[in-house]
């Protein structure tokens, strides 16, 4: 038994006094040893100090007097005290039981740790990553080939047919058949969507993302990036959200839980809605800008742009504590292969435990707006501020569609592309707008569950105008230096 | 040059008056000490009946000797590993001998440490904003100004508030044990045990390591 081994740890000796004083004040059952509970008291726990009030009526003055006079007693904090008796301890311990090797020589991975930290050799391995990892394996493979067999060969040729005919032949109301089989139906939009475009985009991601993770290679980016970051109001740490954010900004914008402060988590989240597009928008940017490098090259400017001003401003503007950074240096390891699915399986069930109803939840929306006629007058409202960026009324369309998932917005620009109603310009400043729009309602939804509904709210309010106000001032731009792409 | 107990007076008017807050200290047992006349004289303090008050002009001298006792402090505690209840009594013999460049040795020695051991800071000298310093005589200096490959074991923590020495001792930077600083750009990265970790200017400044050669 476990239990048989468990021996205390002599702390010094006033400690030892006041840690026997609090658990002899201490009456009430806590399910863990009352030394714990004490130990926890004096690093001032506040979740441990909340239940400890509750608990002890009578003992808890007592109790808090106890604590003020040890931490009197002592320079520095009680649980500083603590934790050198416990280092201490452990030390004791280590020591008896181990041996070391003598210094193992400066191999390989040591090497490749160290081009990895150097912010000269750091970058170009930054852009391998995103080259390979990003460009290659997501954008080609899964945004490319893996879509193009699911959305074409699987939907289009065999389940979309096959739901059709069985929905039109089971259910007799024309306004059902719509709401599961029409335009925006659930089964042929909202679980083809899931299915045909977001699923291999997002799981080739997440694959990629995993592998990374397990080698080790993000905190060695943070340590890299943490000085650039401190401008904008974040640590390195953050980014690990803003990376994740490039597959998916919903879930990266639930990982800013890993952020320390609500300042941090707030700036994440706003720059994560704003100026990161998920991997399932970036596929289809990437299919309206491939052919015009140079409008590429405007759109990412742009967005690494507002990226950076809007956090530097965040920064200065948002009150509370700076950022501090601090993450251990894990050595590099090969990725074990068993991990990495496991993790990425993780990630995909969640994903569609958590947003495949959202997209149902979207299709039922876009199916009740266009019944009731709502959508029609949305969309009469958004053709103005579409106007003042200088396209063409169409694509209020897109806009609007690209609340309810960035990607379908995207998805309808490509068709007035198709159709030639895009110029040039007016292709890049639709690609700018709608990558820095609301984002998606299932972000909408996440922003508002993580940050509260006012923040969340204030957001998109934010986002809302600046979107459009960013597309307007490139279109001037474009307009009075006569460019045209 | 001032006589030991007119520093002492320095000392305890300029303690009174920036750290709590008063705005002059009790004649008292001084009243017929030569140090006091001293210092009166030469335009430091200004006397009535009952009280002693700092002058303009003796400001720069009473946060010199508050510095020079609180770095005697440090030194007896960091390097000479004298027992804390005996600080205070050596340090104020000390703290007298330490004069003109002396200080700033001494200073540049402990790194340039911002608080005494009782936790009160120390009034910086000019030794402590100039970049470049003569590397044999660092003994203690915070990680931000030891150089690559350095080793040292920690010698103690000044950590700005509880939320930043929670940091430091989740990664078990605590004193006593050895470290090894590894790179200071973009971030700094120390070997502790078997880990790393990169850290930040300012965390690396609150880690204040002796070195070893």
């Amino acid at each position: 038994m476990l239990k048989d081994f468990a021996r205390k740890i002599g702390y010094d000796d006033p400690l030892d006094i006041y840690l026997a004083k609090i658990e002899s004040l201490l009456a009430s059952d806590y399910k863990i040893s009352k030394r714990s509970i004490a130990l926890l008291l004096l690093q001032e726990d506040k979740q441990v100090l909340d239940i400890v009030k509750n608990k002890e009526k009578s003992g808890i003055d007592k109790i808090i007097t106890i604590i003020s006079e040890a931490k009197a007693h002592y320079l520095h904090s009680p649980s500083y005290i603590i934790n050198l008796c416990r280092l201490r301890e452990a030390n004791r311990i280590a020591f008896a039981v181990t041996s070391h090797k003598k210094v193992r020589k400066f191999g390989f991975r040591e090497l490749l740790s160290k081009i990895m930290m150097n912010p000269f050799t750091g970058a170009p391995i930054l852009l391998l990553v995103l080259y390979y990892g990003l460009y290659k394996f997501v954008g080609t493979f899964g945004a490319g080939v893996l879509v193009d067999f699911l959305e074409h060969k699987v939907f289009e040729h065999h389940v979309n047919p096959f739901m059709i005919n069985l929905v039109n032949n089971t259910v007799p109301f024309k306004l059902l058949q719509d709401l599961l089989v029409g335009e925006y139906g659930i089964i042929t939009l909202g679980v083809r969507y899931a299915i045909a475009l977001i699923l291999p985009i997002v799981a080739t991601f997440f694959f990629a993302f995993a592998i990374v993770e397990d080698t080790g290679y993000l905190p060695r980016l943070a340590m890299l990036i943490d000085q650039l970051f401190k401008k904008i109001g974040l640590s390195g740490r953050a980014v690990i959200p803003l990376v994740l954010g490039f597959g998916c900004d919903t879930m990266a914008t639930m990982v800013t839980r890993t952020l320390p402060t609500k300042r941090e988590r707030i700036i994440a989240t706003l720059l994560l809605a704003l100026a990161i597009p998920c991997s399932a928008q970036m596929g289809v940017i990437l299919a309206l800008l491939g052919d015009k490098p140079l409008g590429l090259i405007v759109w990412l400017g742009v967005i690494m742009l507002v990226f950076f001003i809007v956090g530097f401003l965040a920064a200065k503007i948002m009150p509370g504590e700076l950022p501090s950074f601090y993450m251990e240096i894990p050595p590099l390891r090969w990725p074990q292969f068993a991990n990495i699915f496991l993790k990425t399986w993780t990630r995909l069930k969640w994903y569609f435990l958590e947003i495949l109803p959202l997209f149902i939840f979207a299709s039922v929306l876009i199916w009740v707006g266009q019944i009731t006629g709502v959508f029609a007058f949305l969309v009469k409202i958004l053709e103005h501020p579409v106007r003042w960026i200088g396209l063409p009324d169409k694509a209020a369309v897109a806009f609007l569609f690209g609340f309810f998932r960035r990607d379908y917005g995207a998805a309808g620009l490509y068709d007035l592309k198709k159709a030639g109603l895009l110029s040039g310009n007016q292709l890049v400043i639709a690609c700018i707008t709608l990558t820095l729009f609301l984002p998606c309602i299932a972000q909408l939804l996440m922003n508002i569950k993580e940050r509260g509904i006012r923040m969340g709210i204030a957001m998109s309010v934010f986002i809302l105008f600046f979107s459009f106000w960013t597309g307007y001032l490139v279109n001037l731009f474009f307009v009075l230096f006569n460019i045209r792409l | 040059m001032l006589s030991e107990y007119a520093e002492e007076i320095l000392e305890a008017l300029w303690i009174q008056i920036e750290e709590k807050g008063g705005k002059f200290i009790d004649l008292g047992v001084c009243r017929d000490e030569p140090a006091v006349e001293e210092l009166v004289k030469l335009g430091f303090i200004r006397k009535d009946q009952t009280h002693v008050y700092l002058l303009e002009k003796g400001k720069p001298q009473a946060v010199a000797c508050v510095r020079r006792h609180r770095l005697a402090e440090r030194l007896f505690v960091d390097v000479l590993d004298i027992k804390k209840k005996n600080i205070d009594e050596a340090s104020c013999k000390f703290e007298h001998l330490l004069h003109e460049g002396l200080e700033d040795n001494v200073c540049t020695l402990l790194g340039h440490p911002k608080v005494c051991p009782h936790g009160k800071p120390i009034p910086s000298g000019k030794c402590c904003l100039e970049k470049k310093e003569t590397k044999s005589l660092k003994i203690i200096a915070p990680l931000s100004r030891l150089e690559v490959k350095d080793k040292g074991k920690i010698g103690y923590l000044q950590a700005k508030d509880a939320s930043q020495m929670q940091k430091l001792i989740s990664m078990q930077a605590l004193p006593g044990t050895s470290v090894t600083l590894l790179q200071k750009f973009p971030s700094y990265v120390f070997q502790i045990g078997h880990s790393q970790f990169a850290i930040d200017k300012e965390l690396a400044q609150a880690i204040y390591v002796r070195l070893i050669r």
